[in-house]
C-alpha cells in the first residue's frame, strides 16, 4: 500500500507560508507510454462537461481559489502564469478537448482537473534525498532539454532535494528529473496551500495513480 | 543636558522587529485573499450578466516571499480593480434597471410605445432576442391600435 509523506520545508519559508505543503508518493515504474483507451474516454467525458462559463466560476470555487490566493501571495499573477487548474481549463477551451500525451501526462491532467490540486512526477532515482521546498540560492541553475541551463533568481521558491532545484514551484520539474524513457521509478509530488483540505490532496494521488497504475492501485494511506 | 545615540543598542523605540514585520506581511496576505475573492465574485457577476470588468493585476516577479511594499502594492493594486468593478457592474446595473423599467411599461401599455425596443443583451441576458412592440396583423393591427410586444429570437446570420 502506497503512502504519501510530507516533504521539508525551509524553516523561514515555514515561518512566513506556515500553510504550505508539499506532499510526496512513491507512484511504481512508469506506466505505459500509451493512455489506455478507458482513460481517453474519461478525458473526454470529462472535456465535455468543461465550458466557458465553467472556466469563469472555476475561480470562485474553493480549492482553485486557495491557488489563485496563493499566486497573489508569492507574486504571481494567476491570470497571466494561470494556476494548474485553470491552466488545463483553459488548454480544453482553446483546443476543444484534452489531447492525450501519454499515460502518466493524462493521469496528470485528470487528477488536478477532477481535484484542482496540481500534481508532478520526477524520476525517482535521479533525486538525492527527499524532496521540499526553499528559496533558491545565489548561482543556482536549471537544466533544459537543449542541454543548456537557466540561472534561477535568488529567492525563487523551488522544490528541491539535497543536491538542488528540481523544479520552480508551480511549475514543471527541469529537464534532469523528469521523468524519461530511463525512468525506472516514478515519484509523484503535490503542493498544498492554505485552504485546500488535506483529503483534496490524497484524492488527486489516488486519481493520478488509479488512471495510470489501474491494476496496482489498492488506495493510498494519508 | 542628555545626549541620545541613535547606534545606541539600547535605543529599541519605534524599531520594527522581524516579528512585527512577519506580522503584518501575514496581515496583508489575509487581506490580498479577501480581496482576491471579493474580485473573483464581481468578474463571475459581470460573467453572468453577458459582461466583463477590469481584473487584471500585475504579478511582482515570484514566486518567492514577498516583501511587505511588495504584498502592499499587490493588495492596493488587487483594491484599486476592485473598486473599478464594483463601479462598472453598479453602472451596468441601473442601465439594466432602466431597461427593465422601459420593458415594463412597454408591456403595460404597448399602445403608447409603438415600435420601441429593448434588447435582451441591455437587461443582462444571453442570446440575440429583442423585444419590440409590434402591431397586430400588420396594418391592420396598426390602424386598429392593436399593439402588443413580440420577443424576436435568434442571432442574425452572418453575412
Amino acid at each position: 500500500m502506497r503512502a504519501p509523506e510530507h516533504g521539508w520545508i525551509d524553516a523561514a519559508l515555514a515561518e512566513e507560508l506556515s500553510e504550505l505543503v508539499l506532499w510526496t508518493l512513491v507512484a511504481g515504474p512508469p506506466p505505459a507510454r500509451r493512455s489506455p483507451p478507458e482513460l481517453r474516454e474519461r478525458l473526454g467525458m470529462l472535456a465535455s462537461r468543461l465550458r466557458g462559463a465553467e472556466a469563469i466560476e472555476l475561480r470562485r470555487r474553493p480549492v482553485p481559489h486557495a491557488y489563485r490566493v496563493f499566486f497573489r501571495q508569492i507574486g504571481l499573477d494567476p491570470d497571466d502564469e494561470r494556476t494548474p487548474v485553470e491552466e488545463a481549463t483553459m488548454r480544453r477551451l482553446m483546443h476543444g478537448g484534452f489531447e492525450s500525451h501519454g499515460a502518466l501526462a493524462d493521469a496528470l491532467l485528470l487528477a488536478v482537473v477532477e481535484t484542482g490540486v496540481p500534481v508532478w512526477a520526477v524520476d525517482d532515482d535521479r533525486l538525492d534525498g527527499p524532496l521540499g521546498i526553499r528559496a533558491a540560492r545565489a548561482g543556482e541553475q536549471r537544466p533544459r532539454p537543449d542541454g543548456f541551463a537557466d540561472d534561477l533568481p535568488e529567492g525563487r521558491l523551488v522544490v528541491a532535494d539535497a543536491a538542488g532545484p528540481v523544479a520552480v514551484l508551480f511549475g514543471e520539474p527541469d529537464a534532469h528529473h523528469a521523468v524519461s524513457r530511463a525512468t525506472r521509478t516514478v515519484r509523484l509530488y503535490a503542493l498544498q496551500v492554505g485552504g485546500v483540505p488535506d483529503i483534496h490532496v490524497e484524492e488527486a494521488f489516488w486519481t493520478a495513480l488509479d488512471a495510470a497504475w489501474p491494476d496496482e492501485t489498492v488506495g493510498t494511506v494519508p | 543636558m542628555v545626549l541620545i545615540d541613535p547606534h545606541s543598542q539600547e535605543l529599541r523605540l519605534g524599531l520594527v522587529t522581524e516579528a512585527d514585520e512577519r506580522a503584518a506581511r501575514r496581515t496583508l496576505r489575509e487581506q490580498i485573499a479577501r480581496l482576491e475573492a471579493q474580485l473573483a465574485d464581481a468578474v463571475a457577476t459581470a460573467f453572468g450578466t453577458r459582461g466583463a470588468v477590469p481584473f487584471a493585476v500585475a504579478g511582482a516577479h515570484g514566486p518567492r516571499v514577498l516583501g511587505i511594499a511588495e504584498l502592499e502594492r499587490v493588495r492596493d493594486d488587487l483594491a484599486a480593480r476592485l473598486g473599478e468593478a464594483r463601479r462598472e457592474l453598479t453602472r451596468r446595473g441601473v442601465e439594466q434597471e432602466r431597461a427593465r423599467v422601459r420593458l415594463e411599461r412597454m408591456l403595460l401599455a404597448p399602445g403608447e410605445h409603438r415600435f420601441a425596443r429593448v434588447a435582451a443583451a441591455e437587461l443582462g441576458e444571453g442570446g440575440c432576442g429583442v423585444y419590440q412592440v409590434r402591431p397586430r396583423l400588420g396594418l391592420i393591427g396598426m390602424l386598429a391600435g392593436w399593439w402588443h410586444v413580440k420577443l424576436s429570437s435568434g442571432c442574425p446570420l452572418a453575412t
